[in-house]
């Protein structure tokens, strides 16, 4: 008998992909307002349009044919649907490992022994601060306390746990404090997600991208937690990809790993995809999972390389990357067949460094504050929002 | 981390972060966890089964040549991959 180690990454495959993730948006319904949000900026004016929980199930039945074996719960805050337990518990019999993201809004120690008893098998926490001041100006609600005892009901009821810290220049000082705070509550996974501009986030890019200097303080404290705490807690650090050479794969490579599907039904290769002018986006209540993963125009459309225009068509990195993220090319660029301008080798990587030039420059100079203000993330700002670009487009 | 699991002397499963299961999709056994997925080799599955329940390294290995008397490396094989499971902590002291 001999053992080898196995391979410690899924590689794409050649023939039929196989998607790994289910994502779950179950509602944009939230009852905090962060403004770095990623859902759309268009958000609906009720909640009428929402799958029911027998078409949740019949997707994730559908997702788990197609091979997909993790399911993640998000929103919005999808603990504001009072089926997540029950979703959570067929999903596990359907042999789903099921993940849920939430900010402890809507949590209780009851709802949590539901969860575990329905087979919840990770659940990740976002703070919007280290300090319950910080927290309540970023989340729009004063929450903090409440977070802290949900986070420790959770660890007391053994429920594996990750805290997630929504980083951006108002808060990005605080990492030494909030790896501190993790420890002392005993949580074991930490992650420090840079805000990544998309959606709400990329309306207010201007107030929350951090300094390069900024963020070189918030590596080195990173890692000085990691060198001298002698904690047991692991430490994730994602960095916003503006001061990346390269950029990130979009969604692991589009149409390769996850299905995102929202809250009224649509299918979505990533999260975002809908801003990508010129698309048709399919949707569960009139068309099957497998068709729309396997061959649908949305999911085909960037799949692979065959898209790609220069430099990425001839570039030895393609495959590293596959050019990056489409809906940032489209932000960016306004051409969502283009190399994502975070790489240095895009003709239009100046627009990049124009944003972090302009980042720093306002770092430095204290007294300048940026032309407008936060616009946090709810009901009536979405509804300015669109009248405004209905008065500019008209 | 605080404290290593030592093979020695500690008893060990998996981790409760990750789940063991057979995926027919991918026509392999699979370990889940909250960021992915790995794919495990029949033998890595094997060992790893045996891990569900408190185990030893001493009581697994027995097992194993048990049902396995012919393979002669067995033990040192099973170390290595306890070895490379412990760095990834997919198995962890029970105690903890
Ligand atoms: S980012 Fe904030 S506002 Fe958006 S869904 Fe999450 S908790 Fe709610
Ligand atoms: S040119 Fe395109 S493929 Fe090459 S590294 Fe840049 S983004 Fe990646």
């Amino acid at each position: 008998m001999t053992v080898k180690p196995p391979a410690d990454k899924v590689s794409i495959p050649e023939r039929a992909p196989v998607p790994l993730w289910l994502l779950a948006e179950l509602t944009y319904a939230c009852p905090l307002q962060c403004p770095y949000c990623s859902n759309p900026l268009e958000l609906p004016k009720s909640r009428s349009s929402e799958l029911t929980t027998e078409q949740w199930l019949d997707v994730m039945q559908q997702a788990r044919k197609l091979g997909a074996v993790q399911l993640g719960f998000s929103g919005g805050e999808p603990l504001v649907r009072p089926d997540v337990e029950l979703l959570v518990q067929e999903g596990s019999k359907m042999g789903f490992y099921c993940n849920l993201i939430t900010s402890a809004l809507g949590l209780t120690t009851e709802r949590i022994t539901a969860l575990k008893n329905a087979g919840l098998n990770h659940l990740q926490i976002s703070f919007q601060g280290s300090d319950q001041e910080t927290n309540a100006r970023f989340g729009g609600s004063d929450s903090f306390v409440h977070k802290l005892a949900m986070t420790k009901e959770v660890i007391r009821q053994g429920i594996p746990l990750g805290l997630n810290f929504v980083l951006h220049r108002h808060n990005i000082h605080q990492v030494a404090d909030f790896l501190a705070l993790a420890d002392s509550l005993g949580a074991e996974f930490v992650e420090l997600a840079n805000t990544q501009y998309y959606a709400w986030a990329m309306h207010n890019r201007e107030q929350l991208l951090p300094s390069r200097q900024q963020l070189q303080d918030a590596e080195a404290a990173t890692n000085k937690f990691r060198d001298t705490s002698g904690s047991r807690m692991k430490v994730f650090f994602v960095a916003p990809d503006y001061y990346d050479d390269r950029p990130k794969k979009c969604s692991n490579g589009w149409g390769t790993t996850f299905i995102t599907v929202t809250p009224d039904g649509d299918v979505l290769p990533c999260q975002s995809a809908r801003i990508i002018p010129g698309l048709e986006f399919p949707n569960i209540r009139t068309q099957t999972l497998r068709d729309i993963w396997l061959d649908s125009t949305l999911f085909q459309r960037f799949r692979g390389t065959a898209w790609m225009q220069e430099p990425c068509a001839s570039c030895p990195e393609k495959l590293i990357d596959l050019g990056g993220c489409r809906c940032q090319a489209f932000m960016l660029t306004g051409d969502a067949a283009s190399t994502d301008p975070v790489c240095s080798l895009s003709p239009l990587h100046h627009v990049v460094t124009e944003i972090t030039d302009a980042a720093n420059a306002q770092a430095s100079s204290q007294s300048s504050t940026p032309a407008q203000p936060l616009l946090f993330r709810n009901t009536s700002n979405a509804r300015k929002l669109s009248a405004k670009k209905e008065t500019s487009t008209s | 981390m605080s404290s290593t699991l030592d093979f020695a002397r500690d008893t060990f499963k998996i981790n409760p972060r990750y789940r063991l299961q057979w995926e027919d999709a991918q026509q392999c056994h699979v370990l889940l966890y909250p960021e992915g997925l790995v794919k495990l080799s029949g033998t890595a599955a094997e060992i790893l089964g045996r891990c569900q329940q408190p185990t030893r390294a001493a009581e697994l290995i027995a097992e194993l040549q048990r049902e396995y008397p012919a393979a002669d490396t067995l033990a040192d094989d099973v170390m290595e991959f306890l070895t490379h499971a412990r760095q990834q902590e997919w198995i962890k002291r029970t105690e903890d």
